[in-house]
């Protein structure tokens, strides 16, 4: 979890999870998830969930019947047991043992049935709900990612899925069970008799508020433990992270003492949410216990004073009634009692699936774009046609309303036009932005953090929309290019560097999947990174995971400029790509990047403002207006913000 | 680290237990005691159905009864006893636990933290303690509840069924080892798929914090198929073992059938051929009773079995924090106090571990006076942080002596070293709470007057003053409220609060702006003359009215020497220098003079 937060942290407007549940009350709301979650259950395997229903319940009432196989056994025995004669006893006997026999056989075949198929639907639907979770989630817009903690995202594949898994795998089986033999328990009760199973009801009607009293306490505690858990974490994070200052300051007594506060307040919360989960089941066992006393005691004083028996069987009671029903009466507190497990694990499910069909039910990333990117060549009259092999030329394909269909040669001439932008509607971060970079320009933007910069980038490659103004691509309006064509024609190299699992040669390749090994190690070579690459322990197929850690943050970046240049598209986006490095090994970089940026329209935004001496324009940025822009002599003349910003007069940060 | 016996994790766990041994030993006895009563009971109720179907008056019923109900109350006073103290014994051994590996990192040195990374150690602190304590309260109420249920419930068996009783030993033998041989083939299997999950969730995050690339390189296909694979992989690896776990239910109803229809049989058999003598209609429901108990502790015995040995994982885990040995440790006769700021390396040299292929620092030779101003400057992995480090005994040399004040640091009491040679680490961290509290790191009995000079000193009050609380501003974790340049200052005020003897800024003014970082060094020549200042800088202009530079290479002094004569001398700090000043004004100016000419005809783009 903690490494999650961390990256949460960088999110730029981080806010609140959405609360779930539009109105309606938990219990009802709680009956529409459970609804959905069945539906889904029954729409990925509607064969086998039904099989797996209908056994469920043929094992439940089977396995219900036994105590009559057991009083039918006592009125045998009752009848020849003063004589002592077994073979007549057997021949009664035999055939009622061999039928029980055969409803074992029954309900075991219908148990293996339902637990293997159990198996399969289960982890069938939670595969099918975590693939169409990352389905979905890699079709959701940047502002999704950008809102939402990368921790609470997580949970849904951790947390929420494995609730899921509780629930459909063990909760709502034995549930369905548990209410199967209880009423098939109740029906043969009812059939031996009715003031005995009265005396049945008065108990479950005080385990049932038990388990509504004490579950309603355990569950508010829980919900205490998991407050205090989560404060226990973020003080456990935040220490940890500064220890070396702790250590510096020789702080580590005050920091225990201050740490000891968190834990007792989290160990009150765990032992009083503990002692109401644990003592919930004794108490039920032995109220279970007591109700077993009482039929015994109730059945013995009927017995005794041979009082009336009505039931629907129309049994007059006997011992060979009260036996087995006191079988009945154990096995229903018992039910009770699993019931009680199982509210938790439903309550945690349903929750869970509620916060996954949330997730669900984002709008995806809408894409009206129908001007594709697609390989062309010059027919004989010099007129570009769409080709179906691989060319070194690129054209938009844009097809007009009178049904007529034109190219245009992709070049990377990149316009802004009086772009207002807020990433909520009430806020506006960028104001009346204008500017343009013809093909092969380089674009600088410079400004304080918060200024604006890198929204800009953000709206070049539609992670985010504009709210007025025009943006264009070679002329086209970037609303009409297909969003996919759009970002293949604009590459980008981050600040923060995200490898994947895999080798280099995976990472570099994942700027363009076709290029062969050949063009890879041609790109790590541009980037400047081919050499240190070689003497990793494999070299080109050194496999990096944990977002490549064992390399330092100057490789990553070199293999992250390797991956854009793989990619070789028109024009770049540069966002900070050498602040965290140190100038020596920034000069490395500014290599492979300078040599990346040639011929390319690029947008720059660089920390050091001595990466940006060279670009045809800088554009200072304050506050999401433009208040300078010329080239590094003019505003050096200027003597304005930019001036001040190079002299180190101001802050950049 | 080398794998831990099992004997050496319960002697390093059970050390936390402490107070809540005498909780831990009462479970088990009242757990015991709830075992025999819930043993006697279809004993007695057997006895009572015996004399029902004797006829027995209503005197007899009575007094079952009461013996009945007064066990099942004891029953229940000893089972929820048993849940109450078990849960104070394991919640408090947890909370012992998390003290313990607390108090362990606060032993830490920074050689020991470098080996735990911070998100390892949260998840020791949360995650593994919470799996430890399930264990613990298993282990002590139902790991000897249930095997203790079984045999008490077969011994009754014998008891009430005579020789009927071996088919209970048959079958709890095969069931129990059926249960066992589950457990033991899918556990393995399970650590595996639990891996693999791991990793599936690691390429999730991955997309998560890698969006941003995967979009640009429209890469959402290629990552839904990879994921698709691997989570289809995953589902055939779980749907294989869950198939194995499955047969326990199926077995488990085997063998309590097994039992009923035993009984029944053989119950009736031996009734009426006894004519009742041997056994009666009570005693057979009591049978019956036995065989359920005895089965169902038998599957809570091989669960909880899985369920302790999947959390060895996290107890280990725990171990490596509580066994860790600090590296440094304080000396037997302490000095505890240092006379003046001056530090020493005598043919120093250092290695961050063994297995490192070059030395950090190589005989490095540094003599600083007592209130010397030196600048260390040199390029990434030049191991300036490693030098300044060794000052305050962050870590131990590898070879030769580091001297502060005369004394070598081993000499002294950690604190009192610590305390006088304030260190401004790189990577700061300002902790969530008041600005105030922050300050008062330095010093705990400061004054707020204190407080105010220290910040003009590191020209923090300015922004101070303009914040809405001002000193009472409440910072946020991590310290995300306030810009690069404010943390830095703060920081630089905490550590003058300390009022040390030996000053040392570890790139601690990068994100000021050059204006502010020469007052604050300004400052510091006026107001704090004697302290010893080390200022570790990427800028050169940082360090430029040092007295001396220390120029660092690769782990090597490169030379030391004033400004003036390294930028004749030093070919490293000229090159740096060089680099940096092109960007400095004066320059700038000129060669704008000269390229004035040529600027016009370039082609801007703006409009």
């Amino acid at each position: 979890m903690s490494n999650e937060t961390t990256n949460a942290e960088k999110n730029q407007n981080p806010t609140p999870r959405p609360q779930q549940g539009k109105g309606g009350k938990p219990a009802s709301r709680r009956a529409a998830s459970m609804g959905k979650v069945l539906k889904m259950v029954f729409r990925y395997y509607p064969v086998h969930a039904t099989v797996m229903v209908i056994c469920i319940v043929a094992a439940a009432i089977l396995t219900s019947l036994p105590s009559i196989f057991m009083q039918q056994a006592l009125v045998i025995v009752g009848k020849y047991w003063q004589s002592g004669d077994w073979n007549s006893a057997l021949a009664e006997i035999a055939p009622l043992v061999t039928t029980l026999i055969g409803v074992y056989v029954v309900a075991i075949s219908c148990n293996v049935l339902q637990t293997q198929l159990g198996a399969m639907v289960t982890q069938g639907t939670l595969m099918k709900v975590r693939n169409e979770m990352f389905d979905h989630m890699e079709d959701l817009p940047i502002r999704y990612f950008d809102t939402n903690k990368h921790g609470d995202i997580m949970s849904y594949y951790t947390n929420d899925v494995d609730a899921l898994r509780q629930l459909i795998s063990q909760a709502l089986p034995n549930l369905l069970t548990m209410f199967l033999q209880m009423a098939a328990t109740l029906a043969i009760m009812l059939w031996y008799s009715i003031p005995l199973s009265f005396v049945v009801m008065v108990m479950v009607a005080l385990m049932a508020w038990l388990v509504r009293f004490m579950g309603g306490r355990s569950a508010r505690f829980f919900i205490a433990q998991q407050k205090t858990l989560a404060r226990a974490e973020g003080f456990a994070e935040e220490s940890m992270t500064g220890q070396k200052v702790v250590k510096v300051f020789t702080h580590e007594k005050q920091m225990t003492e201050d740490f000891d506060k968190v834990n007792e307040e989290l160990f009150v919360a765990a032992r009083n949410a503990n002692i109401y989960g644990n003592t919930l089941g004794p108490v039920l066992f032995n109220v279970g216990n007591l109700a077993y006393v009482l039929v015994a005691l109730a059945g013995g004083i009927s017995l005794a004073l041979g009082i009336p028996n009505p039931s629907i069987g129309g049994f007059a009671l006997s011992i060979d009634i009260v036996v087995p029903y006191l079988n009945l009466t154990k096995r229903f507190a018992g039910s009770i009692g699993q019931v009680s497990q199982q509210i938790n694990f439903v309550v945690m499910g349903l929750a869970g699936a509620e916060r996954i069909f949330t997730l669900l039910a984002e709008e995806p990333e809408a894409d009206n774009g129908y001007v594709t990117l697609t390989h062309v060549r010059k027919d004989e009259k010099g007129n570009y046609v769409e080709s179906d092999e691989r060319t070194d030329t690129w054209a938009w394909k844009h097809p007009h309303h009178d049904g007529t269909l034109t190219f245009h040669p992709l070049e990377g001439d990149i316009r802004l036009r009086g772009v207002d932008f807020g990433y909520t509607p009430d806020h506006t971060v960028l104001h009346d932005v204008t500017l343009y970079a013809k093909p092969g320009q380089k674009v600088a933007f410079v400004g304080a953090t918060g200024a604006g910069k890198t929204t800009i980038t953000n709206l070049i490659n539609r992670f985010y929309d504009i709210a007025d103004g025009k943006i264009r691509y070679d002329g086209i309006n970037i609303n009409k290019i297909r969003k996919s064509d759009l970002r293949r024609s604009l590459g980008i190299v981050l600040q923060d560097v995200n490898l994947f699992t895999g080798t280099v040669m995976d990472n570099i390749r994942y700027g363009r999947l076709e290029a062969t090994d050949g063009e890879c190690i041609a790109a790590a070579k541009l980037a400047g990174a081919d050499s240190f690459i070689r003497r990793l322990p494999e070299g080109y197929n050194t496999m990096l995971t944990d977002n490549a850690a064992s390399l330092s943050q100057g490789q990553r970046q070199l293999i992250s400029i390797a991956r854009a240049a793989v990619a070789d598209p028109p024009a770049m986006i540069l966002d900070e790509a050498t602040s965290s490095i140190d100038t020596r090994t920034e000069a490395i970089v500014q290599r492979g990047m300078d040599a990346l940026m040639a011929g390319r329209t690029t947008f720059v935004i660089a920390h050091r403002l001595s990466t940006v001496r060279n670009a045809n324009v800088i554009i200072v940025l304050d506050h999401g207006h433009i208040i300078e822009r010329g080239t590094h002599e003019e505003l050096i003349a200027q003597r304005g913000t930019y001036y001040q910003l190079y002299t180190g007069a101001f802050e950049l940060e | 680290m080398q794998e831990l016996s099992y004997r050496q994790i319960f002697h390093t766990l059970g050390k936390s237990v402490r107070e809540y041994k005498k909780m831990s030993l009462w479970t088990p006895v009242l757990v015991i005691l709830e075992v025999v009563i819930e043993c006697i009971l279809p004993f007695i109720t057997a006895q009572l159905i015996d004399q029902l179907q004797a006829g027995c008056g209503m005197d007899v019923i009575m007094h079952y009864s009461a013996i009945l109900i007064g066990m099942a109350i004891l029953s229940l006073a000893c089972g929820s006893g048993a849940g109450i103290t078990c849960s104070i014994a394991a919640t408090g051994f947890a909370k012992n636990l998390r003290h313990d590996m607390f108090e362990a990192i606060q032993r830490f040195s920074f050689s020991n933290i470098d080996r735990f990374s911070t998100s390892s150690l949260v998840t020791r602190l949360t995650t593994d303690a919470n799996n430890v304590q399930m264990a613990y309260m298993m282990i002590i109420r139902v790991a000897l509840r249930a095997p203790l249920m079984v045999v008490f419930a077969i011994t009754m068996a014998f008891v009430t069924g005579g020789p009927m009783a071996v088919v209970y030993v048959i079958v709890s033998v095969l069931l129990g080892a059926i249960l066992f041989g589950i457990a033991l083939k899918v556990m393995p299997m399970f650590r595996r798929i639990f891996r693999k999950y791991d990793k599936l969730n690691d390429s999730v995050e991955e997309n998560v914090s890698g969006i941003r690339v995967v979009k640009s390189f429209v890469r959402e296909d290629y990552e839904k198929e990879k994921f698709n694979a691997a989570s289809g992989s995953l589902y055939h690896d779980f749907v294989h073992v869950e198939r194995i776990l499955a047969f326990n239910m199926p077995f488990m109803s085997l063998a309590i059938d097994t039992i009923y229809a035993f009984v029944i049989y053989f119950g009736s058999q031996a009734i009426v051929t006894t004519q009742g003598q041997l056994m009666n209609v009570g005693q057979m429901s009591a049978l019956i009773t036995y065989g359920f108990s005895m089965l169902i502790s038998l599957m809570m015995f091989s669960m909880i079995f899985v369920m302790v040995t999947m959390s060895e994982e996290s107890a280990r885990r725990i171990c490596e924090v509580l066994i860790e040995q600090p590296d440094l440790k304080n000396p037997d006769n302490p000095l505890y106090t240092v006379v003046d700021g001056s530090v020493d390396f005598d043919h120093v040299s250092f290695e961050y571990s063994s297995k490192a292929e070059r030395m950090a620092l190589d005989d490095v030779d540094l003599h600083i006076k007592s209130g010397e101003v030196i600048g260390v400057i040199g390029g990434t992995g030049s191991s300036k942080s490693t030098l300044i480090q060794l000052i305050s005994r962050l870590y131990d040399t590898t070879e030769g002596t580091v001297k502060v004040g005369g004394h070598d640091v081993r000499e002294y009491d950690l604190d009192t070293l610590r305390n006088q040679v304030a260190v401004v680490l790189q990577r700061n961290v300002l902790f969530s709470g008041t600005i105030k509290e922050n300050l008062r790191w330095g010093d705990e009995d400061a004054t707020d007057e204190e407080l105010v000079e220290a910040c003009k000193l590191a020209q923090a009050d300015e922004f101070i003053q303009l914040m809405p609380e001002k000193y009472d501003t409440y910072i946020e974790q991590g310290g995300t409220n306030v810009s690069g340049g404010q943390k830095q200052r703060l920081c630089i005020a905490r550590a003058l609060l300390k009022k040390p003897k030996i000053l040392i800024l570890d790139d601690s003014t990068s994100a000021v702006d050059t204006k502010t970082d020469k007052r604050i060094r300004t400052g510091f020549r006026s107001y704090i003359p004697e302290t010893t200042k080390i200022i570790i800088a990427q800028r050169t202009s940082s360090v430029q009215d040092a007295d001396r530079i220390v120029v660092m290479d690769n782990g090597r002094i490169d030379a030391v020497d004033t400004p003036e004569n390294l930028l004749r001398t030093n070919a490293i700090y000229r090159d740096i220098y060089l680099t940096q000043n092109k960007a400095s004004h004066d320059e700038t100016m000129s060669e704008l003079d000269n390229e004035a000419n040529v600027q016009g005809k370039e082609e801007i783009a703006h409009e």
